[in-house]
């Protein structure tokens, strides 16, 4: 139980001085690759509270996909990072204020909260005893879950064309294979036999 | 000494307020502000797992599992529309998207 604590606090330790990596960074690349050293650390803390399956998931989406299309975003895009990051200090008290405010006010949540009496009797999902994570997750989510699952996938799929349909563009002036085209051609139009005379060059 | 809820919610609330925080820093920069959102996501997310964890009930992290389906999808969508604004400002600077304005 000793080790496991002491994991929790490796684990939170790096996840937030990453996030603090994350925003005060001045390079947009940094700030992607300390975003995936903060989501491992967070698949950390779901192993140690016991939920694997989402801890996997979370590296398999954030780190596997959604972190590698910020890399590929921050740098296919040409821009001038120095110049977005002029006023920074403007605004740095503005966001301690309200970050401040909001941090105070989660306090004030995270203190004063207690449970329901009435609250085991409303479980939705109780976890049984001696199925592993994953099991139960899965032998919940087809079942009770299996419109909003169903939901999630129509969700990635509209996703999914939106960013094709946002991002791609017809250029002018490509050329391209038209298969019908070549099928089409026949030698007898465009061959020619030309009888040469001696001498005379073509 | 034993790790309890209150724990976790102490990171979940730390990584919300750095995410908010992130926010009004990078206020210029579109990229960094959906990456501070993620951050925000993920300290939800902590939350529910911590709460689905220490009441012994699946249902939050379900919920978590579709919340990260969602992330995914503003991520992709986001960045598709930063994408396309580039091509046609040739800046990302937060600044300049008003002139979509009527």
């Amino acid at each position: 139980m000793a080790f496991a604590g002491f994991m929790f606090y490796i684990f939170a330790a790096i996840t937030v001085a990453c996030a603090v990596m994350v925003v005060t960074s001045r390079n947009p690349v940094h700030s992607v690759l300390y975003l995936i050293l903060a989501f491992f650390n967070a698949a950390g803390l779901f192993v140690l509270i016991g939920a694997e399956f989402l801890a996997m998931i979370l590296v398999v989406v954030y780190v596997g996909a959604v972190a590698v299309l910020f890399l590929f975003v921050v740098m296919m895009l040409d821009v001038n990072f120095v110049e977005l990051r002029k006023g920074v200090r403007n605004y740095v008290y503005i966001g301690a204020v309200i970050g401040g405010i909001l941090f105070v006010e989660l306090a004030m949540v995270a203190t004063s909260w207690s449970l329901g009496p009435e609250l085991a009797s409303i479980s939705l999902g109780p976890v049984v005893g001696e199925v592993h994570n994953t099991r139960s997750i899965g032998q919940v989510i087809y079942t009770d879950y299996i419109y909003l699952f169903q939901g999630a996938g129509m969700i990635l799929l509209v996703a999914m064309v939106g960013a094709i349909v946002l991002t791609h563009r017809q250029r002018a002036g490509v050329k391209k294979q038209v298969i019908r085209d070549q099928v089409a051609r026949s030698s007898k139009d465009e061959v020619t036999l030309v009888k040469v005379q001696p001498g005379d060059g073509a | 000494m034993e790790i309890g809820l209150s724990h976790y919610l102490s990171v979940a609330a730390i990584l919300f307020t750095l995410g908010l925080f992130g926010i009004f820093l990078n206020r210029r920069n579109v990229i960094v502000i959906l990456m501070s959102i993620e951050l925000m996501l993920l300290a939800v997310n902590i939350n529910l797992v911590a709460f689905s964890a220490f009441l012994q009930d699946l249902t939050g992290q379900i919920f978590a599992m579709f919340v990260l389906t969602v992330a995914a999808a503003e991520a992709a969508i986001g960045l598709a529309i930063l994408v396309v604004f580039y091509r046609n400002r040739a800046s990302i600077a937060v600044d300049d998207v008003s002139n979509m304005k009527g």
